[in-house]
């Protein structure tokens, strides 16, 4: 009987697919690397930890007690400053975003008409962004809208006695909207390449039927630039809420005068490195993560009624 | 009742740059004129100019003798259907339409039956309620004219409107842009670089280059009697053959032409350059390889290449001197590559042009 010996058999690697993913890919996943040790490390494992401590008493010296839903329960009940503190940020979020998006554009609209020194402007408008959520900055507008400050001093040149914008609690928080508007810049850059993919037709086309520069804006600009609108309102809103440096600063940390910047993350600040009450501190967090999160999930359900996607 | 539109001396310039050199041109009420020409030569800045989309930097515009040079765009009585269709993304096919209906302050109850019955003409009811997004290429531009119908404008303009669409359809689409101007009647202007569709569907064809108007005329009128080398070789497909050839003697009623080591003598005077230089031209269509018919002999030609097209046979052939000479034959024909034929025109049909290009 004559024996055939059959050919060696192509290499079929061992074991689970796991396995034979990570063999074939392992050097996408060695690149990878870096941002799964940040994301897991720095991101997403203090994230649950501070989840974890939110339903403890946690006050950094002595082990973390398991309390339940009682942080949340006088969060809810039993907290004035908690409820100022909403009020505060719903009404700088409500106010400053609308603003500075408006303003936004406003400036993004004066640009995209073709003037000369066009990168000079973008630069310059620009700047305020890249400077605006610093100390120093901060620190400046302390001192500009301070009682003897150069807002003041320009308005007694017109005899108007300016109060104290930042002492008075029914100015402060508006010093705080008007430095936010102020730092439009990221927004407009986004406004003026939304305005540039605006194909010159469409306004050739409405110009023709008869349409003034107003009606071109409601009926053209501002339809086509809903999704950028969109973006940067999503962007702006989350930001906001997050918004911390410019209160701190002005307020020197207090949150005053009368809690009137009293921001949401001044007060979490307040409570985890004040009164290192981080379980407590750490329940607001996920508070604050909850109310964006419904913010956001908001935006995007309505988006189909008012955001047009060309394809 | 339709519109005339005249041009006299328009000039363009952008910045230092001048465009469109002193125009003239009078287009009649009523009139399907389309401005042909390569890319750049200032076709669509005139119909540009013409819309108040372009200000016009000298000479006059009138449209029914009126000056329109200060006029806005909105106040001209016309309507402009654009290559890109410019249709609104986030309006309906409908309020495409109603747009300008609206925009000139016109009621609801007022715009729907205008809607409705440019709709009915370019057979688009079924598609009112959906977003250009999900029309074809073809349904866009149907909406486009729909949008200029609904104006009920004095004059339409189109610029380049079937450049996105297949072929096909593009044949289509000219069919019916032809059917809308015949019972529409209005004055239609209308520019492509297309000499077919000029052909097909002008009744005057303005021919441009550089900002300068070669010749107008009827399409006819520019295939035989071209003004010039350049009208004669961007009217006609395939273009007409342009060869080197020389006067060895002419008088009054002949002139006898050497050209690729042939004599051809053509029953027509012709007045040479000083040193008997001319080009002579002769359209693909009127060169036979067979005799009669008022037919000259004019070449032995070497054939490099046949196309055989079905309704048309496309000889690429070569003269003794080496010039190239294509031969455009009705029908399907056996003829191998590499063979020689004999070659025979009309002398009618033969066109001569001095060293400027100007026909003589």
């Amino acid at each position: 009987m004559t024996t055939i010996a059959s050919p060696a058999s192509p290499y079929v690697p061992t074991g689970g697919r796991f396995a034979r993913a990570l063999s074939r890919n392992g050097a996408g996943y060695m690149f990878l690397l870096p941002w799964f040790i940040g994301f897991f490390g720095l991101t997403a494992g203090p994230a649950l930890v501070s989840l974890y401590l939110s339903f403890t008493n946690f006050d950094l010296l002595t082990e973390p007690r398991w309390i339940g839903t009682a942080n949340y329960v006088r969060i809810a009940t039993a907290d004035p400053r908690f409820v100022a503190s909403i009020q505060v940020t719903f009404f700088y979020v409500l106010l400053s975003v609308p603003l500075k998006l408006a303003f936004a554009l406003l400036v993004a609209m004066a640009l995209n008409r073709g003037m000369k020194g066009l990168p000079w402007y973008r630069a310059i408008f620009y700047l305020p962004s890249l400077l605006g959520t610093s100390v120093a900055i901060a620190v400046l507008w302390r001192q500009l809208f301070a009682g003897n400050g150069l807002v003041n001093s320009f308005l007694a040149n017109f005899g108007i006695q300016g109060p104290s914008w930042i002492s008075n609690p029914d100015y402060s928080l508006y010093t705080l909207v008007v430095l936010s508007v102020w730092q439009f810049g990221s927004p407009m850059i986004i406004f003026l390449a939304g305005l540039r993919q605006i194909p010159q037709d469409m306004y050739e086309a409405a110009s023709l039927d008869g349409a003034s520069k107003w009606r071109q804006f409601w009926k053209i600009t501002l339809p086509l630039l809903t999704p950028v609108v969109f973006f940067n309102a999503v962007v702006q809103t989350i930001e906001a809420f997050k918004a911390f440096t410019p209160a701190f600063i002005i307020s020197g940390g207090t949150g005053g005068p009368i809690n009137s910047t009293l921001f949401y993350t001044l007060y979490l600040y307040q409570e985890a490195f004040g009164f290192f009450r981080m379980g407590y501190a750490s329940a607001l967090a996920w508070i604050l993560l909850v109310i964006v999160a419904l913010f956001t999930a908001f935006s995007f359900l309505t988006a189909r009624y008012w955001v047009h996607y060309d394809d | 009742m339709s519109t005339s539109v005249t041009l006299s001396k328009v000039r363009k310039h952008f910045g230092s740059v001048q465009v469109i050199h002193g125009i003239d041109l009078s287009i009649d009420p009523g009139e399907f004129t389309v401005f042909v020409g390569p890319s750049g030569c200032g076709k669509s800045t005139l119909l540009r100019m013409i819309a108040g989309l372009e200000p016009i930097s000298g000479g006059e515009l009138r449209i029914d003798q009126e000056l329109m040079n200060e006029v806005p765009a909105a106040k001209r009585g016309i309507a402009m259907v654009f290559q890109s269709y410019a249709l609104y993304p986030h309006m309906s096919v409908y309020k495409n339409l109603a747009f300008g209906l609206e925009t000139a302050g016109m009621k609801k109850a007022e715009v729907a039956p205008r809607v409705r019955r440019a709709a009915e003409i370019l057979q688009i009811e079924p598609l009112l309620d959906r977003k250009p997004k999900q029309l074809s290429g073809g349904q866009r531009q149907r909406v486009a004219i729909g949008r200029a119908i609904v104006r009920e404008p004095r004059i339409f303009l189109f610029d380049e409107p079937l450049s996105n669409l297949d072929a096909e359809l593009r044949v289509q689409m000219r069919v019916e842009i032809a059917k809308l101007h015949r019972d529409l009647g209005n004055t239609m202007i209308y520019v492509t670089h297309d000499q077919v569709e000029a052909m097909t569907m002008a009744d005057k064809i303005v021919v441009l280059r550089l900002g300068h108007v070669e010749q107008a005329g009827a399409p006819l009128d520019l295939y035989n009697n071209p003004a010039n080398r350049f009208v004669a070789g961007f009217i006609g497909s395939p273009k007409m053959n342009f060869l080197d050839a020389g006067v060895e003697g002419a008088d009054a009623s002949s002139a006898a032409i050497r050209i690729g080591g042939e004599k051809v003598v053509l029953p027509r005077h012709a007045k040479g350059t000083a040193d008997g230089k001319v080009e002579f031209g002769v359209r693909p269509e009127h060169i036979t390889i067979a005799g009669g018919d008022n037919r000259i002999p004019f070449a032995k030609v070497k054939v490099d290449l046949v196309e055989n097209l079905g309704g048309q046979t496309l000889l690429y052939t070569t003269l003794a001197d080496g010039q190239n000479l294509t031969v455009s034959l009705e029908g399907q024909r056996n003829i191998q590559v590499g063979s020689s034929v004999d070659t025979f025109v009309d002398p009618a049909s033969c066109h001569l042009f001095d060293a400027d290009g100007q026909v003589i």
